[in-house]
């Protein structure tokens, strides 16, 4: 049994590591294999861009070597996938190598689509790749006051990100002593402060408390120099504009026609691609109707590793995905909180404490053993 | 209506509904329909406000053992 893994992110390192522990007697014995293919030989812990954006974190500190997260047993391999043949179990990756496969799972994440925006390439900051963030700090950094506007596009990977950036920007401030010449302006696409009704019921006081003003039902439209337009027929002016923007899956994914958007449908259990039965989709790369977070792709991973583990054990899955997602919440001033639901239970975040926002620091680190498998 | 695409935002919480269509909406092409169906109660008024407030158009809501369904159109 050959198992092809597309995609050495959150989801695709902890799915290997899993089965390669689960089927260390079949991997031994050449009975299965696990081939993973990547993008780049290094793993990024993509939450610390948050922290590089403003300035908390060297770049450096946010990679590992891919190799070095990985059991032994997997074979991994920096070979970009550039076809993907599903009727003929097989992909070709930019070496021009094809490799064939009985098993594949897909978890090529998701990407910024800053290009759907008009402008906003062009003036507004970002802080979802390397580049974005250190640009963004740089911009923070020059910056002596005026209006700050965040703005967020739909959909986009971490939930979590807008608010968070917002209430580290009040830190950022305030460690530099300007906080009283800046006006911060929040903007969200659907009618309360976040997705989360808990966490809106919570920032909403939040950002009255720090006099922070914001705008709901606001979607970003268009970005010219002086303000972000709104589908809903608003404009936000701003001197800094700080962006989310609205993301779409590869476009690998895209072209070889898997998924609008390059999403693609997904069974919500199984997380099986709708229609076939040995291709599997994890992580950011499903059009799930949940949270695209490094949560979401681990909990999956669990789960899927058990099914196919068992389906070349006792030839049937065992355990279904329950759509389990948990986040931490950064709330600024040293205070941290966390989210956690499933398909079933809606989330309850208790109110942020300096504990929580411990963990969550010390869990930067941690990433690395989650990612391992080990956590 | 054989073209009406589904949105199938029951029983999740984040990003939910609303958001679920609007990523939705961006790639539907104008003229387009899309049935939405929520367990979210808030659906039944935050979906419409949006489409409202941008000027699509709804064109049906309805609750059935919980579930809500309603269908707009993308004018524009
Ligand atoms: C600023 C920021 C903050 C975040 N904070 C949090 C947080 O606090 N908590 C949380 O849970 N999540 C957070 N996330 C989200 C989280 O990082 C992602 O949801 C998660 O990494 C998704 O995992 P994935 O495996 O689907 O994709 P990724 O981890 O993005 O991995 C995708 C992999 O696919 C590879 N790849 C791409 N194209 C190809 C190809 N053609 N062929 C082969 N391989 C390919 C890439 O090299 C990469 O290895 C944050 C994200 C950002 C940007």
């Amino acid at each position: 049994m050959k198992i092809l893994i597309v995609g050495g992110g959150m989801g695709g390192t902890i799915l290997a590591n899993n089965l390669a522990r689960k089927l260390r007697n079949e991997l031994k014995s050449g009975k299965a294999s696990i081939t993973m293919l990547s993008a780049s030989d290094k793993h990024m812990y993509q939450p610390g861009l948050l922290y590089v954006a403003v300035g908390k974190m060297n770049p450096s500190e946010m990679y590992r070597d891919q190799v070095s997260l990985l059991e032994p047993s997997i074979e991994f391999k920096v070979d970009p996938v550039t076809e993907f043949n599903l009727d003929d179990k097989n992909v070709k990756a930019k070496s021009g190598t094809t490799y064939n496969y009985d098993i594949i799972v897909i978890a090529t994440g998701s990407r910024t689509h800053a290009e759907g925006t008009p402008g906003l390439a062009e003036y507004a900051e970002q802080f979802y790749t390397e580049a974005d963030a250190v640009k963004m700090y740089k911009k923070l950094e020059a910056f002596e006051g005026g209006k700050v506007v965040v703005a967020v596009g739909v959909p986009h990977k971490c939930p979590m990100a807008p608010l968070e950036i917002t209430f580290m920007l009040v830190d950022y401030f305030k460690q530099r002593g300007i906080w009283d010449k800046v006006q911060l302006h929040y903007t969200y696409p659907i009618g309360r402060t976040h997705s989360l009704e808990p966490v809106a019921k919570w920032a909403t006081p939040e950002f009255e408390r720090l006099g922070i003003t914001y705008e709901t039902l606001f979607n970003m439209k268009e970005v010219n120099e002086n303000a972000v337009v709104s589908e809903e027929g608003t404009e936000a002016e701003y001197d800094l504009l700080i962006t989310v923007p609205a993301h779409k899956g590869m476009q690998v994914i895209e072209d070889a026609g898997l998924g609008a958007g390059g999403f693609i449908p997904t069974d919500r259990k199984r997380l099986n691609m709708e229609g076939r039965e040995n291709v599997y989709v994890l992580g950011d790369t499903t059009n799930l109707p949940i949270s695209k977070a490094g949560s979401t792709a681990h909990f999956e991973a669990e789960a899927l590793a058990e099914n196919i583990a068992s389906l070349m054990t006792i030839g049937t899955a065992t355990r279904d995905y329950d759509g389990k997602v948990f986040c931490f919440i950064e709330a600024g001033d040293g205070k941290a909180t966390y989210a956690m639901f499933n398909y079933q239970n809606p989330p309850d975040p208790k109110a942020p404490t300096a504990g929580i926002h411990m963990f969550k620091t010390a869990y930067n680190k941690m990433y690395w053993a989650s990612a391992r498998g080990l956590l | 209506m054989a073209d009406r695409k589904i949105v199938d935002a029951k029983n999740t919480f984040c990003p939910g509904p609303l958001m679920e269509l609007i990523a939705n909406m961006k790639q539907a092409e104008v003229g387009d329909e899309l049935l939405v169906l929520s367990t979210d109660e808030g659906s039944a008024n935050d979906i419409p406000e949006w489409i409202n407030k941008v000027g699509h158009e709804v064109i049906e809501s309805s609750e059935d053992a919980g579930v809500w369904s309603i269908v707009v159109k993308k004018t524009k």
